[in-house]
């Protein structure tokens, strides 16, 4: 039963800025955290609770799919015992702690540098 | 087939039950139906679920339909996981009464913090958000 509220050809899902193509990564942050798909990362939201998994996908609000999660912290949350794949908003996230040595340095670096000239602009 | 390939999709995740956890602090427990792109959810066969401690309850509601920017999190949930866990499930009433108690108590703690910090000449700032989760 797919009762899909809007239908656009795929590809062309309209977003905040405009429709945007697949397999464009719109901005340098965006191309950092998919070069961290399929990493172990831990994922610490607004309201403390932070949750251990593998990243599987990020799209350009930044929202996070995660696959094969654990609550790391005392389960204060139980309601997440059931779930092992989740969907985090972009905006309720206030960190994510990524694995050091799976970092790409020079990417980062890259990634930060363009970021300031695109905001200089 | 994935539309948007490398992105994160809700679309596999359609007619499968989630758990949603709000701004609020509310869980909604239901049949993903519909979503689109500000992640605004359709929610089928919806129950509300609460948690006081290592009890819950569960409260019918029927079709939710939710704003995007409510959303903190959504989770599928494993059937097989969902049959064995330590908790143990009460009546509505039972549960609504706990949650109350447990209301009380925090308030009557934030009370005597305010106090407290006011005794030391100090004030808390004001919340500036709604968010309760």
């Amino acid at each position: 039963m797919l009762w899909l509220a809007l239908w656009f050809p795929p590809g062309l899902w309209p977003t905040a800025s405009g429709p945007r193509f697949p397999g464009l990564a719109h901005s340098p942050s965006l191309l950092f955290f998919k070069s961290l798909v399929g990493k172990d990362v831990v994922v610490e939201l607004k309201n403390d609770l932070s949750v251990c998994e593998i990243l599987h996908s990020v799209d350009q609000y930044l929202n996070i799919k995660l696959t094969d999660i654990s609550v790391t912290d005392p389960e204060k949350y139980p309601h997440i015992l059931s779930v092992k794949n989740c969907f985090i908003r972009g905006s309720v996230v206030h960190y994510v702690q990524l694995p050091a040595h799976e970092v790409d340095m020079q990417l980062l670096q890259n990634v930060a540098r363009k970021e300031t000239l695109q905001q200089k602009q | 087939m994935n539309y948007m390939p490398g992105t994160a999709s809700l679309i596999e995740d359609i007619d499968k039950k989630h758990l949603v956890l709000l701004r609020d602090g509310r869980t909604l427990i239901g049949f993903l139906r519909s979503i689109d792109q500000f992640a605004n959810l359709v929610l089928h066969q919806t129950v509300e679920r609460i948690h006081v401690g290592k009890k819950y309850g569960d409260i019918p509601r029927g079709i939710f339909v939710v704003r995007g920017e409510n959303v903190v999190l959504l989770g599928e949930i494993d059937l097989e996981k969902e049959s064995d866990t330590p908790l143990q499930q009460v009546s509505i009433e039972e549960i609504l009464e706990e949650q109350r108690v447990e209301q009380q108590t925090k308030l009557e703690n934030e009370k005597l913090k305010v106090q407290a910090l006011k005794d030391r000449g100090l004030s808390v700032p004001r919340a500036d958000t709604l968010d309760e989760y």
